[in-house]
């Protein structure tokens, strides 16, 4: 993690596209979770306005995956509201489908199609949910690939490309459908350290396009630098959150202190 | 090394290749290395030498030595005893009943056979219309025919009198190719869409328009089905589908007269044969036999297996209790039972339930049955296939926005049924030699056919012969399914290095 902390330190960002502006994307209003009798989430309200970079930190088991799960339905809430970019979450599948295909997520294990090359694993969720002619998918799969550059890699299958490789694959399948809010659970956790930075530095390149990100990470020299909020949770609620520089100059909860000397104490 | 004055090395001349020392490669190492690399291993190599060569021993001479013209076994004997030999098999049986082993007794196109190579004889008894017109004497024409095929060669029979199944055959081959082998033209899926009704009115005869109206009854089905869909959803479509289905094909208003709307079959079929009329002589069930049998009963089988045990398998991971528990239900129900008392069912109970008159071809509930036994060990195999897939490959299709049908067809199935091509072949085979078993419900299979044989005089007592051929038969078959498989696996095989 050091390392990638560093060599993050080298990049200038870009802050001009960096606005955060009035209008909500994303509105949870007392949400509460339970896995049979256990209760993960606790009374969460959580209020992301459109171009925020929330980073949201926290002790393994502390419900931060299943938070961002929450929000694209993939975890049913039994109670409380959340409303994504004005749809509702409910059980009604056309408001869950219409919220997915808004909403994009990269996962820990990115999870790519292994029976699909990566320009398919692109070019498919365009193609077969939003209608776009198969041409029009691949030329935006293509801009895509650039963009996140493995553009060579788009004829090779998941299984023959890095683990690095294979995360921005996934980052750039999620792009394809033109989300305007991007969902990232511990997109690194599973990486070595040199492929760490490609992914970072991927994600970093979104939140300078003015992106709206929800990242559930440890790499806190990427929240230092890109988020503009950190939160951190511990069983089940949020516990603490702020501005990274006060967040980690100076915080204020016990639980808080005791994680963030863990995670950078060595 | 250590003799060198400096660390510095530079290669002058690069070294050639040269063979590696004798004894270290070829047949000698091989066997080394493999067959005699320990004790064991040498002892285990002896043994299974001598236990192969005993069995060939004693199989070969009397396979090789087999004799194989001969009107009957005494003849076998008799010419066994005059060329001094102890054992010989006498594959006369199978060089002159071959063509009864794979078609039992379905009937030869005798107006054809007599036409193209029994001119002669057919003109002195009088010609087509005297023989086999509408007025002729089955006597005659029995005993006519009886000497014609004496006296062609049962290639001729075969490749002529035969032409029907040959051609159904060989057009199920055209048909499958393009299903089994992804780079042949798409454009042939057409034709194997099309190929049931074709194989069918080759294999049944009668008029045309039996096929074409149960063909056109279907696609209106499917039509009036996507026209609703575009209406309702695709549930909408679905329920549209089934309502076209049933009102055309099943009379759900049986009080309404025949002669009214419904049902629209078989009396579309009668109209329009009337108009066009067209067709073969129509083959009854109970005269198909033989090889073919397995043929027919397996394809059908497997074709229709596959995919209703595919939703079987979706239906029983459903989140939806009802549905989740008739599948299990189904599942369970008939693999718990074996596929002789089904059989046993479809040829006797199953008279009970069907109203009185109406008749249910023999060979169509056996096709019935075995699909839906096989369908049940489908839907077992694709399940497995399903729990081995990751959840997050569920995951990343819901978080694309894919509805449930387009992440099951997508993502899910490709790669469980990709995972499940070993389980799906396994029960294909299975199914495959299972067709042996409607020699119980009356269905001359090639099994039961040895015995009919063997019931004749010439060739009472005749055994491993037949049974080879019989086997030999059925292993091609499994045999080609096993490595197409391997094919398959090796082909789809994406997700390694
Ligand atoms: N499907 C499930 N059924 C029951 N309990 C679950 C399920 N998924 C997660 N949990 C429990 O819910 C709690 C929160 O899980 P979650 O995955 O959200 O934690 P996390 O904060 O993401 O942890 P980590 O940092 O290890 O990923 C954990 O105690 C976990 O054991
Ligand atoms: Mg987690």
């Amino acid at each position: 993690m050091s390392e990638a902390q560093t060599s993050l330190q080298d990049r200038q960002i870009d802050r001009s596209q960096m606005k955060v502006t009035d209008e909500v994307a994303i509105e949870i209003s007392d949400m509460n979770k339970w896995y049979g009798t256990f209760h993960v989430l606790r009374d969460i309200n959580l209020t992301v306005n459109r171009g925020e970079r929330i980073v949201i930190c926290g002790p393994s088991g502390s419900g931060k995956s299943t938070l961002i799960r929450c929000i694209n339905a993939l975890e049913e809430h039994q109670k409380g509201q959340i409303i994504v970019d004005g749809t509702t979450l409910s059980t009604d599948l056309k408001n869950i489908d219409k919220v997915r295909s808004e909403v994009g997520m990269v996962f820990q294990h990115f999870n790519l199609f292994p029976h699909l090359t990566i320009l398919e694993n692109c070019t498919l969720a365009p193609i077969w949910v939003r209608k776009v002619p198969k041409r029009e998918a691949e030329e935006t799969a293509m801009y895509f690939l650039e963009k996140v550059k493995i553009p060579e890699q788009a004829h090779k299958y998941p299984g023959q490309l890095s683990g690095g490789q294979q995360q921005r694959v996934a980052i750039a399948r999620s792009l394809c459908m033109r989300p305007r809010i991007m969902l990232f659970d511990e997109p690194t956790s599973a990486l070595d350290p040199e492929m760490i930075k490609e992914v970072l530095d991927t994600m970093i390149q979104l939140a300078e396009e003015g992106m709206t990100m929800l990242c559930v990470t440890h790499e806190m020299g990427f929240a230092r630098q890109v988020a503009n909020r950190v939160i951190f949770m511990d069983a089940g609620q949020i516990v603490e959150q702020n501005e990274p520089e006060p967040f980690f100059t100076n915080p204020q909860n016990d639980r808080t202190k005791l994680f963030l000397s863990q995670i950078l104490g060595h | 090394m250590s003799k060198q004055s400096s660390v510095a090395f530079v290669r002058r001349d690069m070294i050639p290749p040269a063979p590696p020392p004798p004894g270290q490669a070829g047949v000698l190492r091989w066997m080394r290395e493999n067959l005699f690399s320990s004790v064991t291993n040498t002892v285990l190599t002896i043994l299974s030498i001598y236990f192969i060569w005993s069995v060939l021993a004693s199989i070969m001479p009397w396979t090789l030595n087999g004799i194989w013209v001969a009107g009957s076994l005494t003849e076998c004997r008799e010419i066994r005893d005059a060329r001094g030999i102890e054992t010989a098999a006498c594959w006369a049986v199978i060089n002159e009943r071959w063509l009864q082993l794979l078609f039992g007794f379905y009937p030869t196109d005798d107006v054809l056979l007599s036409g193209l190579f029994y001119a002669e004889p057919l003109a002195a008894a009088g010609g087509v219309e005297a023989v086999f017109g509408a007025g002729s004497n089955a006597t005659d024409r029995i005993e006519f025919v009886g000497m014609m095929k004496g006296d062609l060669s049962n290639f001729t029979i075969f490749w002529f009198g035969y032409w029907r199944p040959l051609l159904a055959v060989a057009l199920l081959v055209v048909a499958v190719a393009p299903i089994l082998y992804s780079s042949l033209p798409r454009s042939l899926l057409f034709f194997s869409m099309l190929y049931p009704f074709i194989g069918v009115f080759l294999f049944w005869g009668g008029s045309i328009w039996g096929p074409m109206t149960v063909a056109m009854g279907l696609a209106a089905a499917f039509f009036i089905g996507r026209f609703v869909a575009t209406r309702f959803g695709l549930l909408g479509g679905g329920i549209g589908a089934v309502i076209a289905f049933i009102l055309i094909f099943l009379n759900p208003l049986p009080f309404i007269d025949h002669g009214g709307l419904f049902p629209l079959f078989p009396h579309a079929k009668d109209v329009l044969h009337s108009i066009i009329p067209f067709g073969l002589p129509a083959i009854p069930s109970d005269q198909f036999g033989g090889f073919m049998l397995a043929i027919i009963i397996g394809t059908s089988g497997i074709v229709l297996s596959l995919p209703i045990g595919i939703l079987l398998a979706l239906g029983r991971q459903s989140t939806m209790p009802f549905i989740r528990w008739v599948c299990v239900t189904f599942i369970e129900v008939i693999r718990g039972v074996p596929l002789i008392v089904w059989l046993f069912v479809a040829s006797t109970l199953l008279k009970y339930f069907l109203p009185p008159g109406s008749s249910f071809d023999a060979l169509l509930r056996v096709i019935i049955l075995v699909t839906l036994f096989a369908s049940a060990y489908i839907a077992e195999v694709v399940r497995g296939g399903l729990a081995a897939l990751p959840t997050g490959q569920y995951e990343a299709a819901d978080s694309l926005g894919l509805d449930y049908w387009k992440s099951m067809q997508l993502i899910v199935l490709p790669q469980a049924l990709k995972i499940s091509i070993p389980g799906i072949v396994n029960t294909f085979i299975g199914l495959f030699k299972d067709t042996t078993l409607v020699v119980f419900v009356g269905l001359r299979d090639p099994l039961g056919l040895t015995n009919a044989i063997r019931a004749t005089g010439e060739w009472n007592g005749i055994y491993w012969e037949l049974y080879i051929f019989v086997a030999l038969l059925f292993f091609t078959f499994c045999f080609f399914m096993s490595r197409y498989s391997m094919y398959l696996e090796r082909k789809l095989q994406t997700d390694r290095r």
